[in-house]
């Protein structure tokens, strides 16, 4: 059986460092089934949020070897198992402790946004008449399974820690969801320029690279609510429009 | 004495699934002041997994469809154990309750006509689920999530609760602690609704996350509450059986709803050679019937790949063991096939079942739209939990109510697929408002600090025994293993005897478990502490299981592979003895009243 070395961060709020741990891998593991058999065998208070193990509730973000990704869709043939493969938790949210970190503040920012608010149900039984076409759009946002591993790689929020000012990537495809949401009726666009910071996003796109649902979060999400906040309040034709309203 | 933090509430819901959000929504909408503990951060608990849709008899496809037929189809695959009253009201009640969904904001997928699009699923006769691809457990996680956070309502993430409070018979609240620093929490209640989910851990092939080690009906069976059905797991047909680090992980029905078929290793669809007798009328007689269904065919009957999930796991379990298994011991789950049958077949497939398209891919380095995938059973969901009143779901002990997987009922001796979610929003619901009713009918109880003090001083004691204790991790591995081999998919009576007494010994090595480091996130701690209800449901499982000597739904005896008609009239009930044990007793059917008999005979 092979065996490989993993150097994991561990530590607390204060202080920490990088612990090596080697043990036995077999073929097919993700990097998630590593950190459960040391914890098992090695390190039992090893701390690692996870719940689901299938990419689909977004609790195992870590960074592996320097990149945000999700232990548990992280194959141990993709990475160089020669050399140390290094854990570390995210870098952009406060330290709880080893990979666990602190992600409180994207609950609050979403706590913020207007909620939906759907207009008059369309039948009498409550629904409402959507087509694919329309409901297709929102529903690529709405995979987003809140891993946050796009708020953890974004420099607005990574080394300038805006936090206060911005939003972040997915609080932006949130609101796409809930602007392109054909049977909502609030208007978020004042919020989107004044009080979440879109304006400080430069479309590097290091959120879509790192996205584990692969929604295009920059190009389908970010791109078309910034147009949308300059038709709004900066194009003059609709200016002058509005004023003789 | 211990130091606490104390939380005063009128309602407190433990776990912030599906069943545990919208019984706050619903408590909170009451006016009374809510609070939800959840073990892990808000909208990662394991409804996220679930990925075929949610049953609601809307008849937006297939207009014959109406709550009678739901009805009558939840009941026959129960095998008739359900608690009818349950199965009537969510029949009924299910439709409002996603029509609700969408008001918050879900966003299913759609007819042409621009409606709630509904999918053919295994034991529903018409296609009943609304989904959205097969993420729908997703959508309806950050739906009630989303708008849970709006309504005033105080949620505590990462809070495991250690004990349920009592004063006289009645439940006062709940005694816990925060994963975070560890530090002790009192939450001082007038009603607690547990939406706690499963006991899925307590095996070792299992889609359930770390999470499913039987809270709630440990909790409840603690504080004096009965639990019913307990026997009846159920084995989900298709999980994943290679690369072996993901075994278990689930591979949605949906994939047979959009024509995927099971083979054997000589490419045999291995499900027409044993149809149970009362699926018979509603089963294809053809591979060509049964894909005429698939693609909504409306004269056209069900292929048996869509027979319930108890019989599936069983044939595919036969397959095995005859020798025309898989490679790595399971069954060919195909949807590759339908390019022979439509065109952009790769295409279809990726929009249809996204999820499974990128599971494959990413974990086994396998193209679904090219080849089949690998399956087998693998542990998914408890029938049984605590016992309830169908209307209020009260549980027998006065202001504790439960909801969801957690709580007994709906679905007898077998779920059908697509019933979970929909009992979660129908049933929390229902818990929500009658805790809330509770919360405004009675006075704050008085808390017992003897109860309160002798938890927090046992939770603590692994720290004391240290790394010379035993390692709780492995106490758990050789339960799952017990559990696995002993009360898995076909049970024998000397088997789970024999299960009993490893459970025992487990129990003795727990007593012993000890852990290092600190309180603060320690996950050996948690593993620790977990022990003690992986334990007591494993017993009550096995004992329910050695009870009932019959073949019937989930529950296959080897010994007693019949069904067999004296125990069709009864549930098994189990509740704490004096000495706080497990007793076992015999409860008899309810008549039914006529009017559902006459459903249920209409739908033969």
């Amino acid at each position: 059986m092979a065996e490989a070395t993993f150097r994991i961060w561990r530590g607390d709020r204060e202080a920490g460092k990088f612990v090596e741990y080697r043990t036995a891998v077999e073929s097919g593991m993700v990097v998630l089934d590593v950190v459960h058999r040391i914890q098992a065998t090695q390190a039992g208070d090893l701390a690692v949020r996870w719940n689901c193990k299938a990419g689909k509730c977004g609790s195992c973000s870590a960074e592996i070897n320097g990149k945000p990704r999700l232990m548990c869709m992280t194959r141990l043939n993709e990475l160089p198992l020669e050399e140390p493969v290094t854990l570390e938790p995210m870098h952009t949210f406060p330290q709880i402790r080893d990979l666990v970190t602190d992600v409180s503040w994207n609950y609050r920012v979403k706590q913020r946004i207007p909620k939906f608010a759907p207009r008059k149900p369309d039948s009498e039984d409550g629904s409402w008449r959507m087509a694919q076409a329309d409901a297709d759009r929102v529903q690529e946002f709405r995979k987003c399974i809140e891993c946050y591993l796009c708020q953890d790689v974004c420099h607005v929020l990574r080394e300038h820690s805006l936090h206060d000012e911005f939003i972040g990537p997915r609080f932006f495809v949130y609101t796409a969801a809930l602007e392109m949401n054909p049977i909502d009726t609030a208007n978020r666009l004042g919020d989107l320029r004044d009080r979440c910071g879109l304006g400080y996003c430069n479309i590097t796109k290091c959120c879509t690279k790192v996205c584990p649902e692969e929604i295009k979060i920059t190009d389908n999400a970010i791109i078309p609510l910034k147009e949308r906040v300059v038709d709004r309040y900066y194009d003059p034709l609709q200016r002058l429009f509005r004023m003789f309203r | 004495m211990h130091e606490f933090v104390t939380h005063e509430f009128d309602v407190l819901v433990v776990g912030a699934g599906g069943a545990g959000l919208r019984a706050a929504i619903e408590a909170s909408a009451a006016g009374v002041k809510v609070g939800v503990v959840t073990k892990s951060l808000l909208g990662k608990a394991h409804t996220v997994m679930a990925e075929g849709g949610i049953a609601a008899a809307m008849g937006n496809v297939d207009d014959r469809d109406n709550w009678r037929v739901h009805f009558a189809d939840t009941m026959r695959g129960g095998q008739y154990l359900n608690n009818w009253r349950m199965a009537e009201l969510h029949a009924k009640e299910a439709p409002a309750r996603v029509r609700e969904l969408e008001a918050w904001g879900a966003v299913f997928d759609r007819t042409k006509d621009g409606r709630i699009l509904q999918r053919n699923f295994g034991g529903h006769r018409y296609p009943r689920l609304a989904h959205v691809g097969d993420r729908t457990g997703l959508e309806m996680i950050r739906t009630l999530q989303d708008h849970g956070v709006h309504q005033g309502i105080d949620f505590h993430m990462e809070h495991t609760i250690l004990t349920l409070l009592k004063d006289g018979d009645r439940c006062v609240g709940a005694f816990g602690y925060d994963r975070e620093r560890g530090r002790f929490k009192l939450f001082h209640a007038k009603a607690v609704v547990l939406a706690t989910g499963g006991i899925g851990r307590a095996f070792k092939i299992t889609s359930n996350s770390w999470e499913y080690t039987g809270d709630g009906q440990s909790l409840a069976f603690q504080a004096g509450a009965s639990l019913l059905d307990m026997e009846f797991v159920q084995f989900h047909p298709t999980g994943m059986i290679w690369p072996p680090s993901v075994m278990g992980i689930l591979v949605t029905e949906g994939v047979r709803g959009e024509g995927g078929v099971l083979r054997n290793r000589d490419g045999k669809r291995f499900m027409f050679d044993d149809i149970p007798a009362a699926y018979k009328n509603q089963t294809a007689d053809s591979e060509e019937e049964g894909w005429r269904y698939t693609q909504g065919d409306k004269t056209a009957r069900r292929p048996p790949d869509l027979l319930t999930r108890d019989h599936v796991a069983r044939c595919i379990r036969r397959e095995v063991k005859e020798g025309r298994g898989s490679p790595h011991g399971g069954a060919f789950l195909d949807i590759a096939w339908i390019k022979e049958r439509i065109p952009n077949s790769a295409e279809h497939i990726k929009k249809k079942l996204p999820s499974m398209y990128h599971q494959f891919k990413q974990l086994a380095d396998l193209d679904i739209t090219k080849e089949p995938m690998e399956v087998g059973p693998t542990t998914h969901y408890m029938m049984g939990g605590i016992e309830v009143d169908g209307d209020t779901q009260m549980s027998t002990v006065p202001g504790l109510f439960a909801a969801g997987e957690c709580a007994a009922g709906l679905h007898g001796a077998n779920r059908l697929g697509g019933n979970s979610l929909s009992d979660l929003v129908v049933f929390g619901k229902r818990a929500g408002e009658f805790a809330a009713r509770f919360s405004q009918e009675h006075g704050a109880g008085s808390i017992n600090t003897d109860q309160v003090e002798q938890s927090a001083r046992r939770s603590l004691e692994p720290f004391e025994r240290g790394a010379a204790g035993e390692n709780p991790y492995a106490i758990q591995h050789e339960l799952q293993e017990t559990m696995q081999d002993l009360v898995g998919i076909v049970r024998t009576g000397e088997e789970m005897e024999r299960a009993l007494d490893e459970i025992g010994k487990l129990r003795a090595r727990m007593a012993k478990a000890g852990i290092t480091g600190n309180r603060e996130y320690n996950n050996g701690w948690h593993t620790a502490i977990d022990l003690h209800n992986l334990l007591t449901v494993s017993e009550i499982v096995a004992r329910a299981g050695i009870e009932r000597k019959e073949s019937r739904g989930a529950h296959f005896r080897d010994d007693y592979p019949a069904r067999d008609d004296q125990w069709g009239g009864v549930n098994i009930r189990i509740r704490p003895s004096a000495d706080g044990g497990p007793k076992v007793e015999h409860v008899p059917r309810k008549e039914m009243p006529d009017e559902l008999r006459r459903v249920i005979a209409e739908n033969k």
